[in-house]
């Protein structure tokens, strides 16, 4: 980014402000407990670094912050679930307060969930809370990796902190997943069947694997008391620590922050985090806890007594995983039976390991080592802190919406039966429709979205050079209507202009002293066509002497509105207004 | 440009940006022409920093809210103690809802929300909202500092002098390297018994039944199914009677369902295809394993004009006069057939258990 040195009169203005905040605090002694702590930790050097901390303002960055509050929220909801929850697959008959189940021979693990949801007063709304906070959890955060791909966040210094939030993505899908399994309904227990048969699919070891996971035989009694300790113990340490280090990282790197006037790749420009960001961002932790309290209230999810208990044999019709698992049910339902065969007497199951063993962890690299793909297609080495507008990268962003796309067909796949039921459609179509789409679909997508990148770009650039529209249309003595185009000012103006567009790059040495074709140019020949992927349609952000072009008449020093003909010189025909001069 | 940038864009390897005959000059002069970002805009004051009058009202509206928040709770502290367990409303739009579930959910929910939403309305009324700018440093360490810490490492190295004797250097890393094993194999060994051919069996083998054939019994009445009582397009959902053994002892009943389930169908004889389908039922009355072929879900869902049976998880569909081959989803297999027979009371018996594993795939499943 092309940044500006820091010693301009509106920052002049300001310098003072962060020395009186010192100042102020120098002045009161610190006594009491705080006195004490201190005394015995040094906290509070650490403390007024910490709270003086500048934090831009913008409404995306809360993303990431409704993905904490809400793991918060499984926290602490999940620690009290584990007060009455029993992680028992043993039988026992229900002989609580839910009157058509009284009787029947369910497990453990199910009466008690049934005794949280009816017999623990408010337990049921603890169980709807930690689902719910669960789901906001899984979309918060594929939506947070979403903001942080689209404007280049990702970029150094920060490429640690996006390979974190990877694995934090894909860990909160197991966790959720493990979540999921415990109350061992009739939905959770499918699931788990469905789970055990992808573990078969695994060559050579598969088999084991299912076997060693479900201590024997497919559906046992180990598997409920293994998955409640990888999801209140294990999974919860390492979703803890990572979103630790996470955030340790965000201080460290200090937040990126939308370019705009003022605002520099060197600085930060926000508000400090005492006062305004403990209370703006403690005050949406209790707007996020207050609103998944409100759905939890009225919206039933996951009415276990409803679905009965786990058996083998009865029918789930509409068998739908939560959310955050439907991409991969989806590719399940796409892959083709024929992908299954048999070779030297063994069985290949592809049909099932591609969507069901692979595709997650396979996602999920892709995904880690953008960055690093990114960064040596640029050759950029530099430090970013400024974001990019998405559709100042517009091969970032076509890459984006295409595995949004890929993303979302697998997620709509999930629910063809369901669709198909309601829109009266042949499932068998539907199945075909979206197995085409997954090839298509992501490519005509990043078609789609880089040519509606460069064309916003391209109407900033008029924007620059020509000024806003105002509404205002002038009538000329011709008998022509023309719009008036107010120009910008110079702050509006920054914001369409601060960007690099840059130039792909190409070979300059293919061969070496000798004249040997190097192998190092081969590897960078691919380097070069990647670059030309990536940056060969540019649009230029306006500089200052094609803004002194497209209003070259502005010399005479008198602003008229008359209408005359325009010199040639590539200028678009519409040039007929003029802009205000600016510098 | 950037303080940080310790190589500009494209200065690396044998590449450079086009039409610049590699040197990185071209940029540099595009870099003279650019605009200069024009700074700070000047700060704009809100009603409540100038007008005590308007700071006032900002003050009691946060007030309101923090005391919403206090009602609330005071809600959910009633109705926690004077809401009846067994109370249900009909609530518009959603349906029939627990009294209790919904109260306490929207006092909670009420009470945290506007504790939110008056933190944030003093933040944005009252708080000072002048822009605070700071600035950044590199991160990386300097020259100086990372060549302390080299000194460090390499001091200490030569100070335990592992490099002059590489006997420790490798037996240490033997140690820590076999330390982990006992660990590994501690788990992989004892999770779970590994007897893989169990896979392959079902309660429906003749040997759980001293060698004769197993009645086909109701599931879930546990009753044994006459011919007679099989009528054209019926369904039946079918164990073995074997089964009563499993459930008398009361263990492993789930794993052994999971792999006996069988569905028993009659189908107008014409309409079966397949000599082999036919001739392993009785008069067009067919049993076919219920555990689908693709990952395990009960297949039960029958479609009397097509013969289709249907799974639930992923759409695969088994034709029943074609042998329950599948015509489409993503199961590869057709499903097991089960022959039966009648014995001489007039009850349907299976002969000869499973001829192939039911249920998904595995690896030495065609061994
Ligand atoms: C951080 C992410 C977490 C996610 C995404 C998550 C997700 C889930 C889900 C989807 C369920 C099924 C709930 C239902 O509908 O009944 C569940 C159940 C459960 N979770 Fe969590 N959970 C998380 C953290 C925790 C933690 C930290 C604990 C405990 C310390 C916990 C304890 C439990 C218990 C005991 C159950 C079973 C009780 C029941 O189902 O009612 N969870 N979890
Ligand atoms: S389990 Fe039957 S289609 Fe997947």
């Amino acid at each position: 980014m092309s940044t500006i040195n820091a010693d301009r009169p509106a920052d002049a203005l300001r310098a003072g402000d962060r020395q009186a905040d010192q100042e102020r605090a120098e002045s009161k002694p610190l006594g009491g407990i705080a006195g004490w702590l201190d005394d015995r930790t040094g906290a509070a050097k650490g403390m007024s670094f910490v709270l003086k901390k500048v934090f831009p303002d913008h409404w995306s960055f809360m993303l990431g912050e409704i993905a904490m509050y809400s793991m918060i929220i499984c926290l602490l909801t999940g620690a009290f679930l584990t007060f009455w929850f029993v992680p028992s697959a043993s039988p026992v008959v229900y002989d609580g307060s839910y009157i058509p189940l009284q009787g029947v021979t369910v497990s453990d693990a199910y009466r008690s969930t049934l005794d949280i949801s009816f017999d623990i007063r408010g337990g049921l709304l603890i169980r709807q809370i930690h689902h719910w906070a669960a789901l906001v959890f899984c979309v918060a955060i594929l939506v947070h990796m979403g903001r942080v791909f689209f404007t280049g966040a990702f970029r150094k210094p920060r490429e640690i902190n996006w390979v974190i939030g990877s694995i934090l993505s894909m860990l909160a899908i197991v966790e959720g997943f493990a979540g999921y399994s415990l109350p061992d309904d009739l939905l959770s227990g499918t699931g788990l069947r469905a789970a055990e048969g992808f573990m078969r699919s695994i060559p050579i070891i598969g088999s084991y694997v299912s076997y060693f996971v479900f201590g024997g035989a497919f559906p046992g009694e180990a598997i409920i008391p293994r998955l409640y300790a990888v999801h209140v113990l294990l999974l919860p340490a390492i979703l803890v620590g990572l979103f630790t280090a996470h955030i340790l990282l965000v201080f460290l790197h200090k937040h990126t922050q939308y370019p705009g006037p003022g605002k520099t790749n060197n600085n930060v420009v926000g508000f400090p985090m005492m006062p305004v960001y403990i209370a703006k961002a403690g005050g949406f932790f209790f707007i996020v806890f207050g609103v998944i309290a409100l759905i939890s209230a009225l919206v039933t999810i996951n009415p276990i007594w409803g679905y009965g208990p786990y058996d083998p044999s009865p029918v789930t019709a509409g068998s739908q995983p939560d959310w955050y698992m439907g991409f991969a049910d989806g590719a399940l339902r796409l892959l083709p039976g024929f992908l299954e065969f048999t070779a030297f007497g063994y069985t290949f199951s592809f049909n099932v390991m591609i969507g069901a063993i692979l595709l997650i962890p396979i996602m999920y690299t892709l995904i880690g080592v953008y960055p690093f793909f990114e960064a040596w297609v640029t050759g950029d080495k530099r430090e970013h802190h400024l974001l990019d507008r998405p559709r100042n990268n517009p091969t970032r962003t076509g890459i984006g919406v295409a595995a949004m796309t890929f993303y979302i067909v697998l997620f709509f796949a999930s629910g063809n039966d369901l669709m198909a039921i309601k829109l009266h459609l042949s499932i068998n179509d539907l199945t075909r429709l979206f197995q085409l789409l997954i090839f298509v679909g992501p490519p005509l997508a990043f078609w789609i979205t880089k040519r509606i990148c460069l064309s916003l770009q391209r109407a900033d650039r008029q924007k620059v050079l020509h000024g806003r529209e105002t509404g205002v249309i002038w009538r000329y003595p011709d008998g022509r209507f023309e719009e008036i185009h107010a120009p910008l000012t110079p702050q509006e103006r920054w914001v369409l202009v601060q960007h690099e567009s840059p130039e792909p790059l190409v070979i300059t040495a293919e061969t070496d002293a000798n004249g040997v074709e190097s192998p190092i140019a081969r590897k960078e020949r691919l380097r070069a066509k990647l670059s030309h992927f990536y940056f060969k349609d540019r649009v230029a952000p306006p500089t200052p002497s094609e803004l002194e072009a497209a209003h070259h008449h502005g010399d005479h020093g008198v602003e008229t509105h008359e209408p005359e003909a325009i010199e040639a010189g590539g200028a678009p025909a519409r040039e007929t207004i003029k802009a205000d001069r600016q510098n | 440009m950037n303080d940080n940038e310790t190589t500009a864009h494209g200065e690396s390897g044998a590449l450079a940006p086009a039409g610049g005959d590699g040197a990185l000059e071209t940029r540099s002069t595009t870099e003279l022409d650019r605009f200069e970002n024009p700074g700070l805009p000047p700060h704009v004051h809100r009603a409540a920093d100038d007008d005590p009058k308007a700071a006032k009202r900002a003050e009691k509206q946060v007030a309101t809210l923090f005391g919403l928040s206090m009602l609330s709770t005071l809600v959910f502290l009633v109705g926690y103690f004077a809401i009846h367990d067994d109370w249900v409303f009909f609530f518009p739009g959603l349906g029939q809802a627990k009294t209790l579930n919904v109260v306490l959910g929207l006092s909670l929910g009420f009470a945290l929300f506007f504790i939110g939403i008056g933190a944030v309305h003093w933040a944005k009324t009252l708080m000072s909202d002048e822009e605070v700018v700071e600035e950044r440093h590199p991160l990386g360490s300097s020259e100086v500092e990372r060549a302390k810490a080299v000194k460090v490492v390499t001091d200490g190295g030569e100070s335990a002098q592992i490099n002059r004797r590489p006997l420790l250097k490798y037996s240490l890393g033997g140690a820590l390297g076999l330390f982990a094993l006992p660990f590994v194999l501690q788990v992989a060994g004892s999770l779970g018994p590994g007897n893989v051919e169990e896979l392959k069996e079902t309660l429906w083998d003749p040997k759980y039944n001293d060698g004769k054939p197993i009645r086909l019994f109701r599931d879930p009445e546990r009753t044994p199914i006459k011919l007679s009582d099989v009528t054209l397009g019926s369904v039946f959902h079918v164990m073995p009677e074997t089964m009563e053994k499993v459930y008398e002892e009361g263990k492993h009943v789930l794993e052994q369902k999971a792999k006996a389930a069988v569905i028993l169908i009659r189908l107008n004889p014409d309409d079966i295809k397949v000599q082999k389908a036919k001739d392993w039922g009785v008069d067009g009355t067919v049993a076919y394993s219920k555990i689908c072929t693709h990952v395990g879900c009960a297949v039960g869902l029958y479609e009397q004009q097509t013969h289709h049976l249907l799974c639930p998880c992923h759409q695969s569909t088994f034709d029943l006069t074609e042998d329950c081959a599948v015509i489409f989803g993503p199961a590869k297999r057709a499903l097991p057939q089960l022959k039966i027979t009648v014995d001489d009371e007039g009850y349907l018996v299976a002969p000869q258990g499973f001829k192939e594993p039911v249920g998904p795939s595995f690896w030495e499943r065609a061994r």
